[in-house]
């Protein structure tokens, strides 16, 4: 991704002949705008519903008196400090396991030339297609057999080894120069010293690429979650919150939209302070 | 033992761990989900037995799988080329120096961060009939009152739009990615050459950027089978299976209904239309990895 120093200036002095001027850089960055308010409207919406009494639900008047009262009743109303705490714990867990396993993969696939590894990468890969969603009941049999559902662990297990991230570190560890390995085994260094001292220091921007993703992705799972848990220990957030708001004490916006900014503030606030790493590593967890 | 032994071992033990896990949940998983078709659901005084093609004689006679199939078809058709094309939109947009692009970009992927499942909560009221902001606005120009989710006609619209929201400010990121990656001296001999804005576009950015709507579009084709959270949220399936998508179905018949070898067989379903993407896939990341 990093170009040369000398590349980056000369692309910045050019100018592009098709940069939208006057007029119509006017009516692109309308057209721009407009889209983005409306793609922006629910979390507005979420915004307003929960910092104004009940009675502004429904009613935009710029006067209605601000509150954080919905927020401590969303936080009375359910154990979300548990649910958060499952939440972290869940994703800290997926996400350790991702990175070891991952690594331990992609650097046989991607150094050692050994016997059936051609295939052991097609079977891998194969789960890029068949993604655990599609496989609920079976990973539900499976699990119930070696008694783990209503556990963490159950719902980070199907996860915890991902085709994606093994791809991803595959290719990353690729593009480490071979030389480097070589002067690490010269000096008498083990393969896995040389996978810890050479080959992960060199990928430290794939992981943090990988870990952002990952963390989204399973802060924000839902459904195999709601499958393996049934109990306010093992539940995580977005469980936590179904529950919540289908329980039957009536529907109050206020308190739901307060309790769904709570539960994504977390990734909301990660995202807003780390805007450009996130969508830049969206960006190349994408193209490679 | 010879070096090529020795490094046989070591490649297998260090793929062990992750290999162990996929085949625990992944390739047995499909395998058994195979079997499994073929025989009936284990009773409590009945234990499973095989029972033929039973199973799929019974699929296709199914009105609800039929359902779930043009629901799950309609909303793939209303989801790929919308989210695809508004992703496209977006990226050339906030590629351009427009007004406000830092916040225009964080506001298009906005969606990707929030979880399905709580937005879907604000959605549902956008939806609600009487007082939800959609009816407000229906109302503010005069319109009819429309129950969005609870009439047949428009539910799978509905669950199709909150789906092209959450989608294209994903995909947008991905053709950013691929519009800064062209050369700009393209642009120059394009422009050189007189090419209007929409030339440019329509004959180098577009057949240019053809890897990654290759790439998106797979991706897009099995979102489309596999997202269902807002459905738990905003109809559970409802009015009259008018939003059962296939994945839906499967949960309801295996953790609703407990019908583990119908559910099994449907499993099947899916997993052969995702075989089909697959093998468009594979020979797609094929190319893509001999480029480097």
């Amino acid at each position: 991704m990093s170009a040369p120093a000398g590349q980056t200036v000369a692309a910045a002095t050019r100018t592009d002949p098709y940069a939208p001027k006057g007029l119509s850089l006017t009516l692109e960055s309308i057209g721009a705008i407009l889209l983005a308010l409306l793609w922006i409207l629910p979390l507005a919406y979420a915004v307003w519903a929960a910092i104004h009494p009940a009675e502004f639900t429904t009613r935009f008047v710029l006067t209605a008196p601000l509150t954080l009262d919905n927020f401590t009743r969303a936080w009375a109303a359910a154990p979300f400090a548990r649910y958060f705490l499952n939440t972290f714990v869940l994703v800290t867990m997926i996400l350790a396991f991702q990175l070891v396993l991952g690594t331990l993969a992609a650097y046989a696939l991607a150094r050692q030339d050994f016997w059936g590894r051609d295939v052991a990468f097609a079977l891998i890969l194969a789960q890029l297609m068949i993604m655990p969603d599609a496989l609920i009941v079976e990973n539900y049999r499976t699990l119930a057999k070696v008694s783990l559902i209503d556990t963490i662990p159950a719902i980070a297990l199907p996860y915890i080894a991902s085709a994606f991230g093994i791809f991803l570190l595959r290719q990353t560890f690729k593009t480490v120069p071979k030389e480097l390995d070589d002067a690490a085994r010269v000096e008498g260094a083990s393969p896995l010293q040389v996978l810890m001292k050479v080959y992960v220091p060199l990928a430290k921007p794939t992981y943090i690429a990988y870990g952002l993703v990952s963390v989204s992705y399973h802060w924000n799972n839902f459904l195999w979650p709601l499958l393996v848990t049934n109990s306010v220990e093992s539940r995580p957030l977005t469980v936590g919150l179904q529950v919540f708001s289908s329980s039957d004490q009536g529907i109050d916006w206020a308190v739901i939209c307060a309790a769904t900014l709570m539960t994504s503030a977390p990734l909301l606030v990660g995202f807003l302070l780390f805007q450009r790493q996130f969508v830049q590593s969206f960006m190349r967890a994408g193209i490679k | 033992m010879n070096n090529r032994a020795t490094a046989t071992v070591h490649g297998w033990l260090l793929l062990l761990p992750a290999m162990a896990c996929l085949v625990i949940f992944t390739h047995w998983p499909a395998v058994a989900s195979f079997i499994e078709s073929f025989h009936s659901t284990p009773k409590a005084r009945r234990p499973a037995r095989f029972v033929g093609l039973d199973n799929y004689e019974q699929l296709l006679a199914d009105p609800i799988f039929w359902k779930a199939m043009s629901n799950n078809l309609w909303f793939a058709l209303g989801t790929i080329p919308a989210s695809i094309a508004l992703a496209l939109l977006m990226a050339v947009w906030v590629n351009d120096k427009i007004v406000g692009r830092t916040w225009v970009r964080m506001a298009f992927f906005t969606p990707t961060i929030l979880p399905m499942i709580a937005v879907a909560n604000i959605w549902l009221f956008f939806f609600t009939p009487q007082y939800g902001l959609l009816e407000q606005i229906v109302g503010f120009f005069g319109g009819r009152s429309t129950n969005w989710l609870g009439s047949q006609d428009t539910a799978l619209s509905a669950i199709t739009i909150v789906a092209i929201w959450k989608e294209a400010g994903f995909f947008m990121i991905f053709y950013l990615a691929a519009l800064q990656a062209l050369p700009p001296s393209l642009g120059e001999a394009a422009a050189i050459e007189g090419a209007s804005r929409w030339t440019y576009f329509r004959r180098i950015q577009f057949p240019l950027l053809m890897p990654t709507t290759l790439f998106v579009l797979i991706n897009a084709v099995i979102n489309a089978f596999r997202m269902i959270d807002h459905i738990f949220v905003m109809t559970r399936g409802g009015p009259d299976n008018a939003t059962t998508l296939l994945l839906f179905y499967i949960y309801q018949v295996g953790f609703s209904f407990w019908d583990t070898a119908y559910a099994a067989t449907l499993t099947c379903v899916l997993l052969a239309l995702l075989a089909l993407v697959a093998f468009v896939q594979y020979g797609f990341l094929e190319r893509r990895t001999h480029y480097r």
